[in-house]
């Protein structure tokens, strides 16, 4: 399971880092996204993986660990207002700049 | 308590001034004055201690592990340096409410002299040296800001960056000195660093210490060779001039010399150091003033020159040079200020301050004439005022000192030649601007006399001139010993203060002195012709090249690295991340640990799969970007599968309520953007590129497997024994939210709060162009409002809202909680948007998301604050439980006021964001 865990995260990686590496903003800002998704599932991996352990007491006998659960939770909030802010920064070049690269040159 | 008053109250002070601005100019001067008036009273409450030879030391403690305490401190040479800053500071004050002009910000100038005036205080008065490097710093800053102060003329500017560097360059040397100082002592206090001076002397740091040290004292004193930047620096206002080269800036150098006197004189080191500095600069500053055109050129390199005396003085190996250092350290405040403001008198009346046009200005301005020739003899060191008195104490120690061995006798040769300049060059000030003719083609003519006002502050201090010189013993007498006591830490020598000491050498030397310099003067024509001829170096110049030199530099470097493209700056970013990370792995002796993995499931395999095809494929049709965000969808939702599959509920209803809202903004987005993304790239450049990401790839699988195959050791076991008995909730995820870390929290929804406020200040006034059709051609449909939709989503409403709520109660005990239940509101309200247009929507409700986001963060706040009234520490939680009917037993706890701020924010933050991204569409089409 680790190991297929691991692989997930390394192809989700390896997609966002080309699309990072694109010169439009529209793939830019796709690939952060998905470059967010494996961070926040790599920062979950941290409490190690559990089937069937939620960390809310009462329900079963063993818990996983609830604090990286935390900070993920806020991390994924908090990643969509980066992806929202970089989405709307790419729109206003757009309307200043007349184009969608992200030099702001080059034609449309 | 009454000592950091002193230095805090005019900072507090500084707010006046601009408050009073607009509200008329004497008003503005008089609320200046108030702080440094009410910082003189606290300080004469303190001197009957002083002068008993007390140190006062208040100290709080602030950052014990550094060292750092707030820690102030006032002796006789605290004292002193206090007095003078406070005394000439109001002085200033009144004198510059009548030089500006109309045009000039009066509140920004005042405000800037008062907070220079609490760093230079703070600068004497406190007993930790790092608070003292706090303040040294601020006057660097503030003084920055006010040579610039008229920031419309090219020469305030450069001459501002000017004193920055240099000034901030020496402290940045001062501060490693000063570090080393506490190593070696292992103490940053005052008292424990001057009782240490043996250990540090005899220490293996200590000339280490010293040349940084002195480095910092230098610099800001305007020592040879770094004594340039200060005639460029009078480019200030002369308030500003008379200030800063008189009492305050340029003295902080001399004061710390004298400060750490005891700690670092008395060796070899230390007195050649000092005292060759010194000479240089003396006779530098004296031979230069005399040929300057300019009398605040004059002034200012007769201030190098007496700054210079001073530091040799206290280079010299006797201990009542120390004495006469300090006792010219008042008296060259005395008088410079007082030359300083006379000279800005005649500037503001005549409009230029070149001596070869202003002549004759007796007959024009009799009083300040006189004045001004008072102060000058003094600098020269006329008998019967007070500079004579230190000059002759100086002409003694020069005699008195043995440091050159055979070579001693250069040393009262050198105080010859600087004092005939000096008086030669006093001699120019007084003979060329107030005689020698007749005023040539003055820009202001004809000058008269200024305000009355404007020549109370010179008058106060040339009286003091005539006091110290003619009763020196009555005046100053006791305020120098405490302060000389002080700064030598230990026995006074025996001196006497006194006009008269009969027929000596130094009477001599003081006579042919007077009589030199004038024959000097009367030979100027020849000299000034011979120094027409030498070579000269223009400061400015050259630094201003230098600098240029760096910053082009710099741009070089940035244009390697980052050449204007995003693209090359991310693959070098990338790549270095790949080798740093890439390196440490690779030390570990196995990549794989020993805790064995778990068996994979069939469901869960086939998820796994698709979530890696759904991501490689939104990267392969990232051109047809329609595509590719549905793709992106994919990935997302199965990112939420991931959660839900390992144990994070909570997890799994955000990335899914999230995710939604995700798509919509980047559908809302994709509208305004081409929907095909052209083929840039080479084919070399993509294949690097993929290289790239692959590597990026592989790191992130080994790094992840590495990890996840290690043993494990958490705090979780702390929150879950706590979370019911501490917090009152078993969903412990939301209890750390709201409560255990709930200062996280409420910093994670101020930037979500943040982010919103930008988004909403990106998309003001923005102008889109909006396509009619696709890239194929075809129009939009014309059906704006799908019936179906619209039916669903206003049924849908109030079930969503519901949930919401559910969720939000609940989620103390169970999965949910604010961050979730805002976001389910938040996709039912944006519906709304999506089904129904705008205008319906805010028919029915007209909330303002701003207010609703900041309410939000405001409750959030307050609900921590609340818990300071019931004597807890920030953001700690009550709690209790009540029963609601059909929903079963509530924790009702002050987390849940806290959740509910989340919530808001949430809420708020979402709809602002993308009720204004939906808004960008009608506006643009009223354009086009």
């Amino acid at each position: 399971m680790e190991l297929l865990y691991a692989l997930t995260l390394g192809v989700l990686t390896m997609s966002g880092v080309y699309l990072l590496l694109r010169a439009r903003t529209f793939p830019v800002v796709v690939g952060l996204t998905l470059i967010s998704y494996a961070v926040n599932l790599f920062l979950f991996a941290m409490g190690r993986l559990h089937t069937g352990m939620p960390p809310v007491i009462g329900q079963v006998a063993e818990h996983t660990d609830p604090l990286p659960q935390a900070l993920v939770l806020t991390a994924i909030v908090i990643g969509f207002g980066m992806t929202a802010f970089s989405l709307v920064l790419a729109l206003r070049a757009r309307g200043e700049l007349d184009n969608d690269h992200v030099d702001g040159k080059g034609g449309q | 308590m009454i000592l950091a008053l002193i230095v805090l109250l005019p900072m507090l002070g500084a707010v006046l001034p601009l408050l009073a601005d607009g509200r008329g100019r004497s008003l503005c001067a008089l609320s200046t004055m108030l702080a440094p008036l009410a910082g003189l009273v606290l300080l004469w409450t303190q001197a009957s201690a002083v002068f008993a030879g007390e140190v006062l030391v208040h100290s709080w403690p602030w950052i014990e592990r550094l060292g750092l305490h707030l820690s102030f401190r006032l002796d006789g040479l605290g004292f002193l340096f206090a007095l003078l800053i406070l005394g000439i500071g109001i002085l200033i004050i009144l004198y510059a409410r009548y030089y500006l002009s109309r045009q000039d910000p009066m509140g920004r100038f005042f405000s800037l002299l008062l907070v220079f005036m609490a760093a230079m205080l703070g600068v004497v008065l406190t007993e930790n040296l790092l608070l003292m490097m706090f303040f040294w710093e601020l006057t660097s800053l503030s003084s920055f800001l006010l040579i610039g102060y008229w920031s419309h003329s090219a020469d305030a500017r450069k001459g501002a960056r000017m004193s920055l560097v240099v000034t901030g360059g020496g402290g940045l040397a001062l501060l490693a000195g000063i570090l080393l100082l506490g190593q070696v002592v292992g103490s940053y206090q005052l008292s424990d660093v001057l009782a240490a001076g043996e250990v540090i002397r005899a220490h293996a740091l200590y000339p280490l210490v010293l040349v940084l040290v002195l480095l910092g004292v230098f610099t800001k004193s305007a020592q040879f060779p770094f004594h340039f930047w200060l005639p460029h620096a009078m480019a200030a206002p002369t308030p500003v001039s008379a200030y800063l080269h008189s009492a305050t800036m340029v003295k902080a150098g001399v004061f710390l010399l004298a400060r750490l006197y005891p700690a670092l004189s008395d060796t070899e080191l230390w007195f050649l150091l000092v005292s060759i500095t010194g000479m240089l600069t003396l006779l530098l500053g004296a031979c230069t003033a005399l040929f300057q055109h300019d009398f605040k050129g004059l002034l200012a390199y007769s201030t190098i020159s007496h700054l210079g005396l001073i530091t040799l003085l206290l280079g010299l190996d006797t201990r009542l040079a120390a004495v006469a250092a300090v006792f010219h350290i008042i008296n060259h405040a005395i008088f410079k200020a007082s030359l300083f403001m006379a000279a800005g008198i005649i500037d503001h009346e005549t409009g230029t301050r070149d001596m070869r046009r202003i002549n004759g200005l007796w007959r024009y301005m009799p009083h300040t004439a006189t004045l001004a020739m008072v102060a000058a003899a003094s600098m020269a060191g006329v008998p019967l005022l007070n500079g004579f008195l230190s000059k002759e104490m100086f002409f003694t120690e020069t005699l008195q000192q043995h440091q050159f061995g055979n070579y001693s006798w250069v040393v009262p040769l050198v105080a010859v030649v600087a004092g005939v300049f000096s008086v030669a060059y006093s001699l120019r000030f007084i003979h060329d601007v107030f005689f020698n003719g007749k005023p040539v083609n003055l820009p202001k003519f004809p000058p008269h006399e200024p305000t009355r006002y404007m020549k109370v502050p010179v008058e106060i201090l040339v009286a003091l001139c005539l006091l110290l010189g003619l009763l020196p013993g009555v005046t100053v007498g006791g305020l120098l010993a405490v302060a000389a006591g002080a700064t030598l830490g230990g026995e006074l020598p025996s001196y006497s203060l006194a006009l008269w000491h009969g027929f000596n050498l130094p009477l001599l030397m003081s006579m042919v002195v007077l009589l030199l310099g004038c024959l000097i003067y009367f030979l100027r024509r020849r000299l000034l012709g011979w120094y027409v001829h030498l070579p000269h170096l223009n400061a400015k110049d050259i630094f201003e090249q230098q600098t240029q030199r760096l910053v082009n530099l710099a741009a070089l470097f940035t244009l390697r690295f980052e050449g204007m493209s995003l693209q090359r700056y991310m693959s070098w970013m990338l790549l270095t991340a790949l080798l740093v990370s890439g390196y440490w792995l690779l030390q570990l002796p196995s990549l794989r640990g020993a805790v064995p993995m778990s068996a994979v499931d069939g469901a869960t395999l086939a998820c796994a799969l698709m979530l890696m095809a759904a991501a490689v494929a939104t990267a392969c049709w990232h051109r047809r970007r329609l595509l590719a965000l549905v793709m992106l969808s994919v990935v997302g939702l199965f990112v939420a599968l991931a959660f839900a599959r390992f144990s994070a509920p909570d997890l799994a209803l955000t990335q899914l309520s999230v995710e939604s809202v995700t798509i919509i903004l980047m559908m809302l987005a994709l509208f305004f953007l081409p929907d095909h993304t052209p083929v840039e790239s080479s084919a070399l450049r993509r294949g690097r590129d993929l290289v790239i990401a692959g590597l990026a790839g592989v790191l992130v699988s080994v790094l992840c497997l590495a990890v996840l195959t290690r043993p494990y050791d958490s705090i979780a076991g702390y929150f879950l024994a706590n979370s019911l008995s501490g917090g009152g909730g078993s969903n412990v995820v939301n209890v750390i939210l709201v409560d255990f870390r709930g200062f996280d929290t409420m910093g994670e929804i101020t930037v979500l709060a943040i982010a919103a406020a930008a988004i909403f200040a990106l998309l003001d006034g923005l102008r889109l162009r909006r396509p009619t059709g696709d890239t194929l051609g075809r129009p939009w449909a014309e059906d704006r409002r799908p019936f179906l939709l619209v039916k669903l989503s206003r049924l849908i409403l109030p079930l969503a809202l519901m949930v919401s709520v559910f969720i939000f109660l609940r989620g103390h005990n169970l999965p949910g909680g604010g961050f979730i239940a805002g976001l389910i509101t938040a996709v039912a309200l944006i519906l709304q948007y999506v089904a129904s247009g705008n205008a319906w929507t805010d028919q029915r409700w007209s909330l303002n998301y701003q207010w609703l986001a900041a309410g939000g963060v405001i409750i959030a706040g307050l609900t921590g604050l609340g818990a300071w009234a019931f004597g807890y520490p920030f953001l700690t939680s009550a709690f209790g439980h009540i029963g609601i009917a059909l929903v079963g037993e509530v924790e009702l706890a002050t987390a849940m006021l806290f959740d509910l701020g989340v919530y808001l924010t949430v809420v708020g933050a979402m709809l602002l964001i993308l009720s204004n991204l939906g808004r960008l569409s009608p506006r643009t089409r009223e354009v086009n």
